[in-house]
């Protein structure tokens, strides 16, 4: 818990006079879980997206492992997972690991062994060579994930990761990020599930825009003294 | 590497979507084949040369309804004739007078032989009917309609299923958010647009080369000159064909958007790509012409088909159609810049 590997500095955007992120200023440290958590329409997915490299800020800097975003170098560091499953329908499981593994430049040996681990991690070695048309809802998100962590990126951004997951699931889900930070992987999550915040180890809580309070999940809680995250953030949220 | 996983990523989509791979070449084949049954007649008024025309003669032609050049020696008209300033002349040193046809066009064909029969007609004694000696500089005398509709039918069909496919397939990579992920992916733009050219580029190839041998081979359509530059030709239109596809998809919100592209885009450059005499057209609209890239591809198709043309005949218009491929790339490049700065 010492270098930032993400550092948020007085970003703003705002879409024509619509404002979508209000001088937000945050750090997230290296192997952390940190969840962003707010309402729908809150602006999770800007920022994510900044963070992504797929959109710029209009005031203020992302700085990721310390360089400037966006910059492709980077961005080979970075695994993104977006809300909606970016997958080929047409091809199978196997074809889209092989196609995404080829554009991190993975071949071989070691992209066989990535894609084994990674189906792996999220339970689908069984199902590697059926069409992706033919998989369940929850199989495409894991796949998604699956996707992301090919290559091994140091920081993985997860939007919303968990949506339309039964509960069985997001718990195997959740099991395989505690394994990555385990292994050093710092782990950004967006959510609008207040218990699934609970399992963070720290917490940005964003309305609107804006930042409104940053911490571990008990520190919160405490500060506000609230029973639950859900009344800390409506808490901090001025109800 | 990174281009080729996007080329064997697109063949491999291709292949597993049968019925689009059927539409791509057996769709034309069968425009193709029934065009060539249904075509096999609007009245041109034909550009005549005459040649050494001796005056007493003159005086008694039925010169009406041309518009007539006079030539001192032959070759003076036949330069012109190849220069297609000219439709066909006569000569008058032997009788009956013979003519000669630039030939490539078969309604012009017609209309030039009906002139001539009406001109000559007080010449001969008691109305009879000698038969005109008619020499073709281009093409014969049976040539079909459709010899010289199928170039430009041929590069059409191309372009609009190579045009139509690329577009979609652009289009739901924006729409289903995997063109999103590419760009949080190292891909660069314009490697993306490369592969998707490059992947394209591939299939289209073989689908241009079913095509015109099928065009060619099986109907019999006529081929004076290589086949190779015909394969040339049409594989440089369906890379503008692609290049606009995949722009335009930037501006269609759903596939539906994507069609109505067709009657504004597509269409049109049938119109005034040679299909219909480009000079029947009114004036205010033939400029339309020579921004279309179907205009040059119909040309260079025409050359090489009809009149037997190599390399130094067609070079130019397949330099127009890879500068169009070019441009539409950068702003293929450019638009991308909508979804990533870098």
């Amino acid at each position: 818990m010492n270098n930032p590997i993400v550092s948020i500095q007085h970003v703003s955007k705002n879409y024509g006079k619509h404002q979508v992120l209000n001088d937000i200023s945050l750090e997230i440290y290296e192997g952390e879980i940190f969840g962003l958590l707010g309402p729908s329409g809150a602006g999770k997915t800007t920022l994510v997206k900044q963070l992504a490299g797929l959109e710029e800020p209009a005031q203020g800097e992302n700085y990721i492992f310390s360089e400037k975003m966006p910059r492709l170098d980077l961005i080979k560091r970075i695994g993104y997972m977006a809300q909606s499953d970016a997958l080929y329908t047409d091809l199978t499981a196997k074809e889209n690991l092989e196609f995404f593994a080829a554009l991190y430049g993975l071949s071989g040996k070691e992209k066989k062994q990535r894609m084994n681990e990674v189906m792996e991690l999220v339970s689908l070695t069984d199902h590697l060579h059926k069409m992706v048309s033919d998989y369940s809802g929850g199989m495409k998100r894991r796949l998604s994930l699956a996707i992301s962590l090919l290559h091994s990126p140091g920081l993985l951004i997860l939007d919303e990761p968990t949506v339309g997951i039964d509960p069985v699931l997001r718990r195997s889900i959740w099991e395989s990020f505690k394994r990555l930070k385990e292994k050093g992987t710092t782990i950004l999550v967006t959510t609008h599930v207040m218990d699934e915040a609970g399992k963070c180890d720290r917490l940005g809580m964003i309305r609107d825009g804006q930042l409104i309070a940053a911490g571990t999940p008990k520190e919160l809680m405490q500060q506000s003294g609230a029973a639950n995250i859900e009344d800390a953030f409506l808490a901090y949220g001025g109800a | 590497m990174r281009i080729m996983a996007l080329v064997i990523r697109i063949l491999r989509q291709i292949v597993r979507d049968k019925r689009t791979m059927a539409l791509l070449i057996l769709a034309p084949i069968l425009v193709m084949t029934m065009l060539h049954l249904v075509f096999n007649g609007d009245e041109y008024t034909p550009k005549m040369g005459l040649v050494d025309l001796p005056e007493k003669i003159e005086a008694q032609l039925n010169l009406e309804h041309a518009k007539l050049e006079y030539y001192e020696t032959e070759k003076l008209a036949e330069n012109d004739l190849s220069g297609k300033k000219l439709d066909a002349y006569l000569m008058f040193d032997q009788t009956p007078p013979s003519v000669v046809l630039e030939g490539s066009d078969p309604n012009v064909n017609g209309a030039v032989m009906r002139w001539v029969q009406g001109a000559l007609k007080p010449l001969q004694p008691n109305g009879g009917n000698q038969e005109i000696k008619a020499d073709y500089l281009f093409g014969s005398g049976d040539m079909g309609q459709f010899d010289y509709f199928g170039p430009v039918l041929l590069g059409f069909f191309v372009f609009f299923f190579v045009f139509l496919i690329a577009g979609v397939s652009f289009l739901r990579e924006r729409t289903t958010g995997t063109l999103e992920r590419l760009l949080t992916s190292p891909l660069r733009k314009w490697e993306i647009v490369t592969g998707y050219i490059i992947g394209f580029g591939i299939f289209t190839m073989i689908q241009a080369a079913i095509i015109a041998w099928y065009t060619i081979y099986v109907l019999g359509m006529m081929m004076e000159g290589a086949f190779g530059y015909v394969l040339l030709i049409t594989v440089l239109l369906s890379l503008t064909a692609l290049t606009l596809g995949i722009l335009l998809s930037s501006f269609a919100n759903n596939e539906l958007q994507m069609i109505q592209f067709i009657p504004i885009i597509v269409v049109p450059q049938i119109f005034f790509s040679g299909l219909f005499n480009l000079e029947t057209i009114s004036e205010w609209l033939s400029w339309v012409g020579p921004f279309t890239p179907l205009y040059y591809a119909a040309e260079a198709l025409r050359n090489v088909m009809v009149r037997g043309f190599g390399w130094e005949m067609i070079y130019k218009d397949l330099l127009i159609l890879l500068a169009f491929s070019l441009l539409f790339m950068i702003l293929n490049i450019a638009a991308l810049r909508r979804y990533r700065k870098i």
